[in-house]
């Protein structure tokens, strides 16, 4: 099959690789029909997640066609056309049992801090992912789900992680009817996590970010008033004078681990890797939310450790709240809000790019070129 | 403003309702799929099975000693070999992931494991190759300046090349020096 690996930091290929095979009664194997890259997929791209081999294919986030299942498979079936969530879980496990499906303890071999997720480095189990033609699917009667009548495929691409992620942090910020809330990030996550903020009842929401024409797409896509750092010497003042004063009763954090906005926490951690990732977003967020407040944490981070500023998030009772999304929770949902017309994932896909090119395209998105916000991934046969 | 105990003023419910569709929708906490986010009793996640059945070790699989024993099921793509195998095989069999040192021996095995990619692939029939696996192509497609005008991550953008080419050079050279030295010795 054709396949997206890596060949080292900033540098990928498409090779043929073997065909992936049942290597458990209750795999599938799934032929990709669309695939997208990710912002924490950058993190790979550049090398900072240890333990990312050489060959290893990225992306999880795809939907595609059963080709073939498992013996012990029992939900779903040769040719349907699934949706499949970007963490890899077991159902039973002690955690999964709680619906800490981003948590499971039975299928990330490597490390325990975290699950499985597809595409995305030995830290994460040593699966590889969809950016390619066909993918092997753990726990199939468990993870995929049969793709609704009238759920647009690109609607249900970006519920396999993108969006459910956002919406997932607007939860974790404990949102109230009248709280103001800010965003840190105005990529796909901070969009979803924005304008999920106003399904729950948010009466302000303000997206900050230093990229332009992403700023423009938080206001198209996600209603939000908009800061641009860069106009401000103190982003933390101006977001406290946006709020006379007390702060954000809410701030989401969906930057993570290549934040920009201050030269060395960027240098040391996303260029020198010497931080697990630079910790601008978390720590303008600890000091933008108001006291009492809450802060979700949606970025990436690896699993060293980063300077961020604990003593003001203790002095200011902040409530942080944080994990991988638990995507399959999120569906029913958010297939409800799509349906009912509140909102449209899609909207944010600014570019498609065929598997083929798909160096160009993490370029793209590394570079951040020509106002991509999400890209899709086309496999051959899309 | 003075500090009194009012929240500060936001739009009405009312006027946020006409303005953004869908506001509200999700204002009741019950109807939060997360919330909370740790629940007792689960519905229905399609698992039949209490615990779930083993997958087949046919090749040692390296572990985190955190945990007690291999999990059900777990990834085979890229095993360990040649000696970024064996950095990583002794970082998870002797630290946790508590320890710096578990991480810092994965990062430096996976900078061993590129050099060597890089190296054995100019003796195949697709040696790695800078310009397209990077995929600075795109840059002549996609508006380079445009996209970069007034950004403050231009501050550091010029480490990226070093980071790419860097490698590249360092080796370049070192066979350069090989070489004439091998050259003047004859």
């Amino acid at each position: 099959m054709r396949a997206m690996t890596y060949r080292g930091p900033y540098k990928v290929r498409v090779e043929e690789k073997p065909d992936p095979r049942i290597e458990h009664p209750n795999d599938a194997i799934v032929r990709v029909e669309r695939a997208a890259i990710c912002g924490s997929d950058l993190h790979l791209f550049h090398g900072m997640l240890p333990d990312t081999r050489i060959g290893h294919t990225f992306g999880h986030e795809f939907i595609g066609r059963v080709e073939e299942v498992g013996p012990s498979v029992r939900n779903i079936s040769v040719g349907d056309r699934v949706m499949v969530p970007f963490n890899i879980f077991c159902g039973t496990c002690f955690f999964c049992a709680r619906g800490l499906f981003s948590n499971c303890h039975n299928v990330n071999a490597n490390a325990t801090a975290v699950g499985g997720i597809y595409g995305y480095s030995h830290t994460a189990g040593g699966f590889d992912g969809g950016q390619a033609e066909l993918v092997r699917v753990p726990f199939a009667d468990v993870g995929p789900s049969v793709i609704p009548d009238g759920l647009h495929d690109e609607d249900a691409l970006l519920l396999t992680d993108a969006f459910s992620t956002g919406y997932f942090g607007a939860q974790l910020g404990d949102i109230s009817e009248g709280d103001a809330v800010v965003v840190f990030g105005a990529g796909p996550i901070g969009l979803a996590a924005a304008r999920s903020a106003w399904l729950m009842g948010a009466a302000r929401v303000i997206v900050v970010d230093h990229l332009s024409f992403r700023l423009e797409k938080a206001k198209e896509f996600a209603f939000a008033e908009t800061v641009d750092f860069r106009e401000h010497r103190d982003v933390v003042v101006a977001l406290k004078k946006l709020t006379d004063g007390l702060g954000a009763d809410v701030v989401i954090d969906a930057v993570g681990a290549e934040a920009d906005g201050h030269l060395v926490q960027h240098v040391s951690s996303a260029k020198l890797k010497l931080q697990g990732g630079s910790p601008i977003a978390l720590n303008w967020a600890i000091d933008s939310v108001r006291k009492g407040g809450r802060i979700s944490v949606m970025g990436a981070y690896g699993p060293m450790f980063s300077a961020v500023k604990f003593g003001d998030a203790m002095n200011k009772g902040v409530t942080i709240r944080t994990n991988q999304a638990p995507v399959k929770r999120q569906w029913p949902r958010l297939i409800e809000h799509v349906q009912a017309g509140r909102i449209s994932p899609r909207d944010m896909i600014t570019h498609r790019i065929p598997l083929e090119h798909i160096a160009e395209g993490y370029h793209m998105v590394s570079a951040k070129l020509d106002g991509l916000v999400k890209a899709v991934i086309l496999p051959p046969t899309s | 403003m003075p500090y009194t105990a009012a929240h500060p003023p936001v739009p009405s419910s009312d006027e946020l309702r006409d303005r953004i569709p869908g506001w509200g929708a999700d204002l009741d906490h019950a109807d939060r799929p997360s919330v909370p986010q740790e629940i007792d009793a689960l519905a229905e996640t399609g698992a039949w099975w209490d615990e779930p059945e083993r997958q087949k070790e046919n090749a040692p699989r390296e572990r985190s000693i955190e945990h007690e024993r291999l999990p059900a099921v777990f990834g085979t793509a890229q095993p360990l070999h040649g000696l970024s195998g064996a950095i990583r095989r002794y970082a998870y069999a002797r630290f946790s992931e508590a320890r710096a040192a578990h991480w810092l021996l994965l990062i430096g095995a996976d900078r061993v494991e590129a050099a060597g990619a890089h190296v054995r692939s100019l003796v195949t029939a697709r040696p790695d190759n800078p310009v397209t696996q990077t995929g600075i192509a795109a840059e002549f497609r996609h508006a380079p300046v445009a996209s970069r005008t007034g950004r403050v991550d231009m501050r550091h953008a010029w480490i990226d090349p070093l980071l790419v080419a860097g490698p590249w050079l360092a080796g370049g050279l070192g066979v350069f020096w090989v070489a004439r030295r091998a050259l003047r010795r004859r």
